[in-house]
């Protein structure tokens, strides 16, 4: 099943894939012309999204795992509710996203510092990579924690039996050891988060675009979101779909390579630990 | 006459969650002594060592009364980082554990983290640390291979120079030859011999053989108390308490 839907979308999209398709805007309702604008909003999305929730993740996986005092109530509390995190429907993100980054955090910020003009206070891909970030936040923490947890214990008690402090033992043993699970996470984090529209329905992602996001608070064109958009917004959809097998191609090849990248950093890490 | 104690144990009880594992122990180390911890499995052998350099206290649910004094001063009085203690009082451990580095980023961690010696001193540190366990020959030409590539002898002769590095007094070793052959390990115990020049040393050994051999004094545990502490000769020739004597004989004859 799932190898016919697949080849039928590498078949179809595949005769539409140019470099022109790459690299133009859509045009005439999006029956013709390219891409651009979505690829770069998503390439946009997930930088932003990655700068945002690597730190977070991974400083709160490094809390829990080598900070936090052992049998505090609070940890299993934590972790719970990162993993809960991972369980609520991505549409859930989306809306959270809106009621708090676009007209709370937004609102506030146009208030204090705008005097009231609408600046961040509407969808803006700042939103969109914030409520992204929180989407693969349980992800980050989960391959971080698990990334940290297979460190050697043997190698943390030689450190101490040195005289390090806890920080020098976590910066200099953990962390190196710990790096390419950490950098494996963070990679299927953006893959995950490539790959969904809900989160930035509304907190972001623009129909139609003519320019490209240039700052915090515009709005951006997002791959999946354009996939969305022609097969159920366009004005012609039989004219569109050549394109949509083409832009689902390339969503998907996206995905695939990140994960690729994954593998081969995890594969290169373990290597690197065997020595 | 017994040399002056460097490390010494007054009424030291020690609990994991509500489990005694030392029951009351009160034990004097002499200095520039090797002093063997022998005794059956799970007496309290590798907790005693911890409770030395508190390595104790990262284990959580951990409990503790008595003392434990260094050269007449308490290491768990309040104001003594565990940090400044464990330069001091270093340990080694069972398993040789060096780092995944080389072989001179594994010897220079310990004075780099300390501050004590950078650039050319480091190196001459480094070298007179590997000297001292008689590794600098076996390894001058390779110091930035992979301390993995090493040899488990090698390396747990690494590891000792590793905390050698760090210029302590007193060196704990738990079982430090259980992970190498009968070769390897006359290795290690002549190296020990020599250490007690400087250093003050402190093993655990499940082997009495070689707490005969090694070893000045002797302390013989038994379910969390010292037994009895002696004069290694005296405790193997002619133990004092009943329960050693059927130790030493059970495990020789
Ligand atoms: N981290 C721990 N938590 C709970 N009990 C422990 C822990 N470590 C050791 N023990 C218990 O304390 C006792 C003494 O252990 P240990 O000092 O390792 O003995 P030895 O080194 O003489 O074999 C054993 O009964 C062991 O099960
Ligand atoms: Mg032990």
């Amino acid at each position: 099943m799932l190898v016919v839907i697949l080849g039928n979308i590498v078949y179809v999209g595949w005769g539409h894939l140019s470099w022109e398709f790459l690299t133009q805007v859509p045009r005439a309702g999006m029956t013709q012309g390219g891409i651009y604008p979505a690829i770069f909003g998503t390439a946009a999305l997930v930088l932003l999204m990655t700068l945002a929730v690597l730190p977070l993740g991974v400083m709160t996986a490094i809390y829990l795992q080598e900070y936090a005092p052992q049998g505090s109530r609070w940890v299993p509390l934590v972790r719970l509710a990162v993993q809960n995190l991972a369980g609520v429907p991505a549409i859930v993100f989306g809306l959270f996203g809106l009621g708090f980054f676009v007209s709370f955090v937004g609102r506030e910020i146009d208030h204090f510092l705008y005097g009231g003009r609408l600046v961040y206070g509407q969808p803006a891909i700042l939103w969109a990579a914030l409520t992204m970030a929180l989407l693969t936040l349980p992800t980050v923490v989960v391959t971080t924690e698990e990334a940290l947890r297979a460190v050697p214990q043997g190698l943390r008690e030689v450190a101490y039996a040195l005289g390090a402090t806890r920080w020098q033992m976590v910066h200099h043993v953990v962390l190196p050891q710990a790096i390419g699970g950490m950098l494996t996470g963070g990679i299927l984090a953006v893959s995950r988060g490539a790959g969904e529209v809900a989160p930035i329905l509304f907190t972001g992602a623009a129909y139609y675009l003519p320019y490209l996001p240039t700052h915090l608070n515009d709005q951006f064109m997002e791959l999946g979101y354009h996939v969305y958009v022609m097969t159920t917004q366009s004005p012609d959809v039989e004219a569109t779909k050549p394109l949509l097998y083409s832009t689902v191609l390339v969503l998907l090849l996206l995905t695939f390579a990140l994960n690729f990248v994954a593998v081969l950093v995890r594969a290169q890490f373990r290597r690197r630990q065997m020595r | 006459m017994t040399p002056k104690p460097k490390l010494e144990a007054r009424q030291l009880h020690f609990f994991y969650g509500t489990f005694a594992a030392l029951k009351g122990i009160n034990l004097a180390v002499p200095a520039g002594t090797i002093t063997a911890i022998i005794g059956p499995s799970g007496c309290g052998k590798s907790t005693l060592l911890r409770v030395f350099n508190r390595m104790n206290e990262i284990i959580p649910d951990v409990h503790l009364s008595g003392d434990v004094l260094l050269e007449g001063v308490s290491i768990y009085q309040d104001g003594l980082a565990s940090t400044t203690l464990r330069k001091r009082v270093g340990m080694v451990f069972q398993r040789p554990n060096p780092f995944p580095l080389s072989i001179f980023e594994n010897v220079a961690y310990g004075p780099r983290i300390h501050g004590l010696a950078r650039g050319d001193s480091l190196r001459r540190l480094v070298e007179e640390s590997l000297q001292a366990t008689h590794l600098w020959d076996e390894v001058k030409d390779r110091l930035s291979q992979s301390a993995l590539s090493l040899l488990p002898e090698q390396q747990q002769r690494l590891c000792i120079s590793r905390l050698l590095a760090v210029q302590p007094e007193v060196l704990l070793l738990d079982e430090p030859c259980s992970a190498l052959d009968p070769a390897a390990t006359q290795q290690i115990e002549e190296l020990m011999r020599e250490l007690t020049a400087r250093y003050t040393l402190v093993i655990v050994t499940h082997n009495m053989q070689q707490a005969a051999r090694v070893s000045e004094f002797t302390a013989y545990m038994l379910l969390g108390e010292l037994a009895e502490f002696g004069k290694t000769a005296e405790l193997f020739t002619n133990p004092r308490d009943p329960r050693t004597e059927e130790y030493i004989t059970g495990r020789f004859g």
